[in-house]
């Protein structure tokens, strides 16, 4: 191959290259390992990760993942693929988005989905994002204090060189203060970001906000749980203008953050300033319905820096994770998720309520799996004691407050056995 | 590749279920106001009904594990399996991102940092960005942050070549930066006389990615780099070309300040139909502290991918790292000898892990791109970079074999001949796949973005 190449050396490829840029030293590098090593390795690694029973959510939860997911996600087909530029060798990857846009659609209610952003909080700078793009002359989103501060601390990063200006709506009784949200409404803000269900598992009501904030010409995103969709009023019931969200719940493990999926969805009227690909469905020439990308002006190999965002890779595997995952659970099984969650949530808030530990900072409010409870124990040494029996819960918040969550993965015995290390600590 | 029909909703039959939870002792209860009115549109479908459904759709997609896929600054390689295997471990796949103590993700990330420094020649990196657009952001962040941080608050311009990826100007727009555009000279290198009068107080930096778009090493970079710090902006590299340059060229020696990686790229982790990816970015000493100021994602970034991307430099080691580029650069200019008499090839000269065509004569690059699709290869990349009209951009990766390339390049020269022949079998190309060409305008004009019940 070398001699085709009229060369005598593979250095010879890098004659173009001065001599003081080329390396000349050893890599800090292990040495090569065979796979039997690799394996082993990585088993030891592993090892050395806690294997806790999860009892917190905060944007990441536990829920149970059938077996044919990971089956069907690892087909290589699917696996080894690009991005679908090459429609016609792509229909696999193209259909699979496009019946994901669907189900997006359908649990938020909204008309348009893209195909996948990175995670939740991604998602959410771009919703702030085309708040502004979509408003004239308006730079100033108002943000619930309601949302999960790694959403907002996102948030705030790409503000700052964005330019955008954000304001933290307080909340009140533990959920997004309307009276300081009417307050703040004014000519200047683009765009409300509001939490279906907030950092405290509370499910807020929304009633009547979504006519103030338009009033005020302002758009209205939902950042929302997609799991819990199934059974609490949607984004677009509320009057929401846009979806925002992180699709982990559907069925994605926990993996220590990622990957996960970003989710996006929006009115018809919002399309075009929609960020990411999109898939559309029309016909080949032969007229058999056929799936392509489109409505591509908006993106950046099309228009570079004028394009809505910088997006290019996704998260489409993910996507598909979470496709596979709506169609096994379909509309019932997706409800019951939440039916088995609740049944655990609310056992597990009473039982912990009934050790004398803890009181309830927010009596008398709707939550589904996550709540959070005031301690009046140590709370170090609550950890303490948790981490020794192999449970991770109690998460503190900045009120004081610690965080739990039970999904339909935490058996009775798991809950049991919760109460039993809080019953130690009296 | 058969032609398959069906949307999953459309298999659907009210009642079926392939869920297997227990069935509840207890039903939720919500106040009637904050409940969803109707119940969601999902399918109600059998566990078989979802396996033979996706199994069949996955029959209408071609990946690398399909076929020769060489698809010009994709770095399409071989994605071994093992990596898979170590990074779906229960002991990885169940770990909470808040959980304090989980000891092997933390060394992960510590011996990933410390494998990527080496690798490049930067002092670390942040794991947080989930694509190389992603990473490009959060570098471009770190640079406006890196001159606040010395009260210089002016620098807000930045160069781009015109070769350059399209999230690059993207990415630099979306930062508050105001793109500037150096034009590639007829070498199809930065023209350093251009660039000098671009230079100036308010410039935050330079974006480039070497060897570039055209596959050509910027030889004149530790130039550029010193005319660009002398007048103390920075030098950020676009990772997406680092495979030319695995083991023999560190983006740190060179004069780059901030880079990122794209790990689903050069260090083979699969990329999943557009994504999972993972975009470390990388810097140098005197931007170190500011790594923890930029937030750009929710929790640790895209562990899993990272998991496989260790994996895969665990394997090569040390001793074998320092090959991969030159056989990438070596497979390139392989295809690209064997070609050039009968594609265009604007720039003759040694290419690095790819180069770009402009086009065949008296055909058009679609035509071409869709006619590979019938010989069972993925097309090249095309219509990419924008300084030629038939773009044809190559790059086949180490991981193909001698006879591999052969056979690529013996379809292309008969995709050659056919275009004399017999131009309308390109022009109705392709004729072998699952479905023929789709009409994009259709699709644009009247979008159908989601499936509804008839």
């Amino acid at each position: 191959m070398l001699k085709r190449v009229s060369l005598s050396s593979l250095d010879e490829l890098y004659s173009d290259v001065p001599e003081d840029c080329k390396f000349k030293g050893e890599f800090d590098l292990p040495s090569a390992m065979s796979e039997q090593q690799l394996r082993e390795y990585f088993e030891r690694l592993a090892a050395k990760n806690p294997k806790s029973k999860v009892f917190v959510g905060q944007g990441a939860y536990d829920h149970y993942c059938p077996s044919v997911i990971p089956y069907l996600c690892s087909r290589s087909e699917f696996l080894t693929a690009y991005t679908p530029y090459q429609c016609e060798i792509s229909q696999g990857t193209l259909r699979y988005i496009f019946e994901y846009q669907t189900m997006i659609c359908n649990l938020t209610g909204l008309d348009v989905s893209n195909a996948s952003l990175y995670d939740g909080a991604t998602a959410a700078v771009e919703a702030v994002r085309m708040c502004v793009a979509c408003t004239r002359k308006r730079n100033k989103v108002l943000l619930s204090d309601g949302l999960l501060p790694n959403v907002i601390e996102t948030i705030a990063t790409y503000a700052k060189w964005e330019g955008t200006e954000l304001e933290i709506i307080p909340c009140e009784a533990g959920e997004t203060s309307r009276t300081a949200l009417l307050e703040a409404l004014d000519g200047t803000v683009a765009g409300v970001l509001l939490p279906g269900t907030n950092r405290f598992g509370i499910v807020e009501d929304h009633s009547g906000l979504a006519d103030a904030i338009h009033q005020a010409g302002a758009l209205f995103v939902e950042y929302c749980d997609p799991s819990t969709l199934a059974v609490i009023k949607t984004p677009a019931e509320w009057g929401a203008d846009i979806a925002v969200g992180d699709g982990q719940s559907l069925g994605i493990p926990l993996s220590y953050g990622g990957p996960y999926v970003g989710f996006m969805a929006c009115r018809n009227e919002y399309m075009r300033k929609m960020p990411g690909r999109i898939v559309g469905q029309t016909q080949d020439a032969q007229g058999r319905r056929a799936f392509v990308l489109t409505l591509q002006a908006r993106e950046q190999h099309i228009r570079r820096e004028k394009a809505t965002s910088n997006i290019c890779s996704n998260q489409s595997l993910m996507a598909l994770w979470i496709t596979v995952y709506l169609s096994l659970m379909g509309p019932e099984g997706l409800e019951d998720v939440n039916n088995l969650s609740y049944q655990a949530a609310h056992g597990l808030k009473d039982a912990l309520l009934k050790t004398g530990l803890f009181e309830d900072p927010y009596p008398g409010k709707p939550f589904i799996k996550e709540f959070v409870l005031k301690p009046l124990c140590d709370v170090q040494k609550l950890h303490a004691a948790l981490d020794k029996a192999g449970i991770f819960a109690a998460w503190p918040d900045k009120e004081g407050n610690v965080s739990f969550c039970a999904t339909e993965n935490r058996s009775s015995e798991d809950i049991r056995a919760l109460i039993d290390v809080v019953n130690s600590l009296k | 590749m058969k032609y398959y029909d069906k949307l999953i909703f459309e298999l659907s039959k009210e009642g079926r279920s392939a869920c297997t939870l227990p069935l509840p002792d207890r039903k939720l209860e919500l106040p009637e106001t904050l409940r969803r009115s109707s119940k969601a549109v999902l399918p109600q479908v059998s566990e078989a009904d979802v396996v033979r459904h996706y199994t069949n759709l996955s029959q209408m997609n071609f990946g690398v594990d399909t076929g020769f896929y060489p698809l010009g600054s994709c770095t399409m390689k071989y994605n071994p399996k093992i990596n898979e295997e170590v990074a779906s471990l229960p002991g990885f796949r169940d770990v909470h991102p808040l959980q304090p103590g989980a000891k092997g993700y933390e060394q992960l990330y510590e011996e990933m940092d410390k494998a990527l420094a080496s690798i490049t020649g930067m002092a670390h990196f942040t794991f947080l960005p989930c694509a190389g657009a992603h990473g490009e952001l959060t570098g471009l962040m770190l640079m406006r942050s890196y001159h606040e941080s010395r009260g210089d608050f002016k620098r807000k311009r930045i160069i781009v070549p015109d070769s350059a990826h399209g999230t690059n100007p993207a990415s630099a727009a979306l930062c508050g930066l105001e793109v500037v555009v150096v034009k590639s000279g007829e070498n199809g290198l930065v023209d350093v006389e251009s660039l000098k009068p671009l230079l100036g107080d308010d410039l935050a930096g330079i974006m480039l990615t070497n060897p570039n778009t055209l596959g050509l090493f910027e030889r004149d970079i530790k130039a550029i780099a010193e005319l660009v710090h002398s007048c103390g902006g920075l030098l950020y590299y676009d990772g997406a070309n680092m495979n030319a340059l695995m083991g023999v060229v560190r983006p740190g020696d060179m004069g780059f300040d901030i880079l990122h990686l794209n790990l689903h790229k050069t260090f083979s982790t699969p990329h999943g139909g557009g994504g999972p990816g993972s975009g470390p970015v990388g810097v140098c000493n005197k931007l170190v502290s500011l790594l923890p100021t930029v937030r750009t994602s929710a929790f640790h970034g895209n562990a899993g991918v990272i998991l496989k991307a260790y994996a895969y430099i665990l394997m090569l080691g040390k001793e074998n790292i320092a090959k991969l580029g030159k056989l990438a650069c070596l497979n390139a200019n392989y295809i690209k000898e064997e070609l050039k008499d009968c594609y265009k090839l604007p720039i003759d000269t040694v290419c690095k892990h790819e180069f770009v065509f402009d086009g065949l004569e008296g055909a058009n690059t679609l035509d071409v791109a869709k006619r590979l699709l019938d010989y069972g290869y993925h097309a090249p990349t095309i219509y990419f970079p924008l300084l030629f009209h038939q773009a044809i951009m190559i790059e086949p990766t180490e991981t193909e074999s001698k006879e591999t390339l052969d056979d690529f390049i013996a379809v292309m020269r008969k995709i050659a001949c056919e275009a004399k022949e017999n131009p309308e079998l390109l022009h109705s190309a392709p004729h072998n796949t699952p479905v023929s060409r789709p009409d994009e305008t259709l699709a644009a004009r009247q979008p159908v973005l989601k499936w509804q019940s008839q």
